[in-house]
């Protein structure tokens, strides 16, 4: 079974890590130059990472995948979180953990890229606030 | 969960206007969540962290089952239960209460018992068995435990009014054909449905499917061609644009399909020559999604029939990304060669020099993808350098999957060219290779391959280009490999009618003569030899050659030679002794030695002591102390060191102008003194060391050592003794060569010129102090100054490596212009990033006090603030300037950057992102 997206991490730099996985992840990720590229094997996989301020966002995926579309998945990403915490910054997604796993969800579903749409996430996200 | 979302959508337009700042909505500091959080984040130790969940795990548990509580509770210990699990605690208890809370209560109740069930199980969890009879709970796990669930449910969900319900629907269906491809083949005129779909996203999500199973549907091409054409003609609604590109994601999958449709398949393939056409016309904007949609464009294009005009598009759209400063791009540029480089050897030629750069790239991916690529293009000329670049990498590689994917690669490239490959393996492993290599190598020289055609040539091969190593340098080659070269000469010249043997003959005796050749091999020269000698000529030089060795020091020596001069002159019994071309049939070894039987118990008899094997004998003499086996010890005279030490030192201490360019190579070994070299940031050091002679072909920083001078024991801490005592023989390992000596570093920069110091302290002994300028030729964010210090202590020379990083704000000086000035520069400058950052907000004019920091942090000149807007500027050292336009917008401070330098933008964004952090 092949699925492209094996998994999305969140870290900060100083990565007070706990499970195995996340730790390698961590390693191979934090200590990369600003100039080098935004890939790095990583097992049979490769991960594609991209920081913002002190947080890195990696992807992991299959080693034939578009790099820059998933780099740009990321992007598109971060960008509907900014636009959902309004200007987010690493507390917001300590604390709200729970809300980052809903946008994870709307936007990436069976390892595929779900939705794109910022407009449709953040409508279908703005929905689900209302509940509360 | 699907009437979940069913019911919300209806209750939507009545919701949608209560909550206008939907995710910035904080935790309570009272709430058990956010005491959790806290809690953990103040935490220092593994083991109390251990302590609290497991304190927060029981209390979970207490509650989930009690039956007093309410749904409220319920929720938030679900979110604390996941909050546990994502730490990597397991919170089993509490799954089946996420399950039931994704079926009862309210819509947010659903939706939080689907979140937490979505995030605790996959399908391969042992509770997910166990569900098995739970058909009502099929809904919920659907989406994250597919197999369980019968595919009716999610069939008819295909039907649904809602464009979201029938989009997770088709998901769903993927994730089934994935695991079970049979179960869902009935149902495929399904997904032709969904791919027909009026809603784009469903359709999308159908592509997944179809590119996992497209072969079989020909017959879509056309509706795929017709797809992607309204994608990229922008008739898909705005909101699927990403920066202004129509659904990207979208176009990568079609193209994807299409590659895979029009592989080996020219009709197929015509259909979509002008659309891919198109595309690569349409990819114009300068942004990273861009680039994604024409890599695969390209990777298409030279997927399917070829197509003249297109190929050349796509070729010269490499071009453009292997050429270009973005490192990312760059990096596809690499991948998109190495895919089409068998079609296409002529575009790696094209790139040659990046490729070259490329192979010492800092980048380690960059540096594998070049050797992938290489590797792609391994012919039976370059072979040589690529397998030598390729165990270069494998010795620096500490990666497990890249070291088994490279050493197959080698193996692979051993297997295509036998011979070339293992002439670059004896070389480079030199006589660290275990010896039973070369033997096999000659073993499968020997015994050879089915055809005989095949064996001579492979044998004819090996015997000229042995000939030209040996007209060659051969001090350099290892032990072991002379000793297969001359082997391989002395069995197989012969194959070779145009060849004298008196010529050979001349090339062996050339290695006799040289003092490097080990009387091991000297021995397997002589065999060789007593192979060749046939002719006039021959036996000549033979006859010159044992009268050299007749009175050699070394007893097999001098036996090889005796033979050798009495089978030059027998020719009868030499050809009956090494018969030419002898069979490949196996010889009988008698390794009992019985024929000398006789001959031990006459000598025996007549009062010979008996044999003990040498293992024996060694420990009787062990034991009777009868001779001192061990090695003299080393008397060295012990006053030399210091005096050398004194002798160096220098009474002054001069700083040298940066102008003056000193010869330093040559200055440590006249005054045997200490000598820094610093190169640029993309330096790779040789196996040598520094490499004096190559010039690097990139350099972002350069610097010269004017002078190495010495200052009489400044410094006395010890901070860098080194224990190392390795004699300084030059040998091929690196790792050998390196000793870590730790050097305290020292870099200031004077405010108005870009001059550098750098002391070293050697030994604490004495302080070496030099200058020299660097100039910055490319930003980037940091600079790293790599120097190789090399320095001797008594007879032996050291050589340390160490590096320094330079942010770029070192170089940044504040830049004086007015308005009007700024102005008419912003206007000519091509390089520009923008992006929003944060503001200082304590103060009362926040962008003030933002550009403030700014100012401060990074040495910017503040040209105009004017009310919400204000401009700055700054140049590097060498006066090329930055110009930052700032203004505020939604709370952040939105920056745009502009510069006649590429990369100066984004390295300086990242300093001022850097300097406004901690605000």
């Amino acid at each position: 079974m092949s699925l492209p997206i094996r998994f999305i991490l969140i870290q900060n730099r100083a990565g007070k890590t706990r499970l195995k996985l996340i730790e390698e992840v961590h390693a191979v990720v934090t200590v990369r130059d600003a100039k080098h590229t935004n890939f790095v094997e990583f097992r049979n996989f490769k991960i594609i990472y991209r920081r913002y301020a002190g947080l890195y966002f990696c992807i992991c995926v299959d080693v034939t995948d578009n790099n820059l579309a998933y780099l740009e998945g990321i992007h598109n990403f971060v960008e509907v979180l900014n636009e959902y915490f309004h200007n987010v910054c690493e507390l917001d997604l300590v604390f709200n953990f729970y809300k980052v796993y809903t946008v994870v969800d709307e936007m990436f579903l069976a390892g595929e890229i779900r939705e794109t749409s910022q407009t449709k996430v953040l409508k279908q996200l703005l929905m689900l606030q209302s509940l509360e | 969960m699907s009437d979940v979302v069913e019911k919300t959508l209806t209750a939507l337009p009545s919701l949608l206007s209560l909550d206008s700042q939907p995710g910035s909505a904080k935790l309570s500091s009272t709430s058990k969540l956010g005491a959790l959080i806290r809690g953990i984040t103040e935490l220092t130790s593994k083991h109390e962290e251990e302590k609290l969940i497991q304190r927060e795990l029981a209390s979970l548990k207490d509650q989930v089952s009690s039956p007093n509580t309410s749904m409220r509770q319920m929720k938030e210990a679900m979110v604390r239960a996941i909050y546990c699990e994502m730490l990597g605690y397991e919170a089993s208890f509490s799954y089946i209460h996420a399950i039931k809370l994704a079926q009862q209560g309210s819509i947010l109740d659903k939706r939080v018992g689907y979140l937490a069930v979505t995030l605790f199980l996959n399908e391969n969890h042992e509770f997910v068995l166990t569900c098995y009879d739970y058909k009502h709970i099929i809904p919920i796990i659907i989406y994250c435990v597919y197999d369980t669930c019968n595919t009716p449910l999610v069939e008819e969900k295909l039907n649904h009014p809602k464009e979201i319900i029938r989009r997770k629907a088709v998901l769903a269906l993927y994730k089934f054909y994935l695991i079970a491809p049979n179960q869902v083949q009935h149902i495929h005129n399904r997904f032709r449905k969904a791919l027909c779909d009026k809603d784009p996203g469903v359709m999308f999500a159908s592509l997944h499917i179809y590119l996992q199973m497209i072969k079989g549907y020909k017959d879509l091409t056309a509706s795929f061609v017709t797809i992607l054409k309204q994608v990229v003609s922008g008739k898909l609604p705005m909101d699927f644009n990403y920066h202004s590109v129509p659904a990207p994601w979208l176009q990568i999958q079609l193209l994807r399909i299409l590659s895979i449709l029009g592989k080996n398949d020219q009709s197929t393939s015509e259909i979509m020559y002008d659309v891919l056409d198109e595309s690569l016309k349409r990819a114009e904007i300068n942004h990273n999604i861009t680039y994604a949609i024409l890599y695969e464009c390209v990777k298409c294009i030279y997927t399917i029939y070829p197509k003249t005009d297109l190929l050349e598009k796509a070729a010269k759209c490499i071009g453009n990304f292997v050429l270009s400063s973005k490192i990312n791009l760059k990096y596809l540029g690499l991948k998109a060669l190495t895919y089409v480089v068998q079609q296409d050897p002529k575009l790696a030629l094209q790139h040659q020099m990046t490729i070259i750069e490329c192979l010492d790239h800092p980048d380690v991916i960059i540096k594998r993808e070049t050797l992938e690529l290489l590797f792609r293009i391994t012919n039976a000329q370059n072979i040589t350098v690529i397998v030598e670049k390729m165990l270069e990498f494998l010795h620096q590689s500490k990666d497990d999957h890249t070291t088994i994917d490279l050493v197959g690669k080698v193996a692979e490239i051993a297997e295509k060219y036998p011979l070339q490959t293992m002439n670059t393996v004896f070389s480079l492993g030199g006589d660290m290779i275990q010896p039973d290599i070369p033997n096999s190598f000659l073993k499968l020289l020997s015994e050879g391959f089915e055809s005989e055609e095949e064996n001579k040539k492979l044998r004819l091969f090996a015997v000229d280009s042995y000939i030209l190593l040996l007209e060659g340098e051969t001090r350099n080659l290892p032990q072991r490999f002379l000793q297969v070269i001359s082997w391989v000469l002395g069995e197989y010249s012969h194959l070779r009618n145009d060849l004298d043997p008196a010529r050979v003959m001349t090339l062996l005796t050339k290695l006799l003569e040289m003092r490097q050749t080990s009387s091991e091999t000297k021995t397997w020269v002589l065999m060789a030899m007593t192979k060749l000698c046939s002719g006039e000529a021959s036996v000549s030089i033979a006859r010159s050659v044992c009268e050299d060795l007749s009175s050699s020091m070394d007893t097999v020596q001098r036996q090889r030679a005796h033979e050798l001069l009495l089978l030059s002159q027998d020719r009868a019994l030499r050809s009956q002794l090494l018969p030419l071309c002898s069979d490949p049939e196996p010889l009988e070894v008698d390794s009992s030695l019985s024929f000398l039987d006789a001959f031990v118990s006459e000598a025996l008899a007549a009062g010979a002591a008996p044999y003990k094997p040498p293992h024996q004998r060694q420990e009787e003499l062990a034991q009777q102390k009868a001779l001192s086996l061990e090695p003299y010890e080393l008397s060295l005279p012990i006053n030399m060191s210091s005096s050398c030490v004194t002798g160096r030192q220098s009474p002054t201490l001069m700083s040298v102008s940066s102008g003056l360019s000193g010869d330093s190579a040559e200055l440590s070994h006249k005054g045997g003194s200490t000598t820094l070299k610093l190169e640029g940031v993309k330096r790779v050091w040789g196996r040598e060391g520094y490499l004096s002679k190559k010039e690097p072909v990139e350099e972002v920083a350069q610097a010269e050592i004017p002078s190495p001078l010495s200052s009489p024991n400044q410094h006395t801490g010890a901070s860098g003794t080194s224990s190392n005592t390795h004699p300084p023989i030059p040998t091929p390992e690196p790792e050998q060569e390196k000793q870590q000596l730790a050097s305290s570093l020292f870099v200031g920069l004077g405010s108005q010129s870009s001059l550098c110091l750098v002391r070293a302290d050697i030994y604490a002994l004495h302080v070496a102090v030099f200058q020299y300028s660097l100039s910055v030729i490319r930003p980037v964010v940091h600079f790293e100054v790599m120097g190789m210090l090399s320095y001797q202590s008594s007879h032996k020379s050291h050589e340390v490596e160490f590096t320094y990083k330079l942010p770029l704000t070192n170089f940044i000086r504040p830049f004086t212009v007015s308005t009007e000035q700024y102005g008419a520069m912003w206007l000519a400058f091509s390089n520009d990033t923008k992006q929003n950052l944060n503001l200082v907000t304590d103060g009362q004019d926040s962008l003030t006090d933002t550009l403030n920091v700014l100012k401060g942090k990074l040495n910017l000149h503040i040209v105009e603030i004017i009310g919400m807007e204000g401009i700055v500027a700054c140049r590097l050292a060498q006066d090329q300037p930055c110009l930052l336009h700032c203004h505020i917008h939604a709370g952040t401070l939105a920056v745009w950057l502009r510069s006649p330098v590429p990369d100066l933008p984004d390295s300086l964004l990242y300093h001022c992102q850097r300097a406004l952090e901690g605000t």
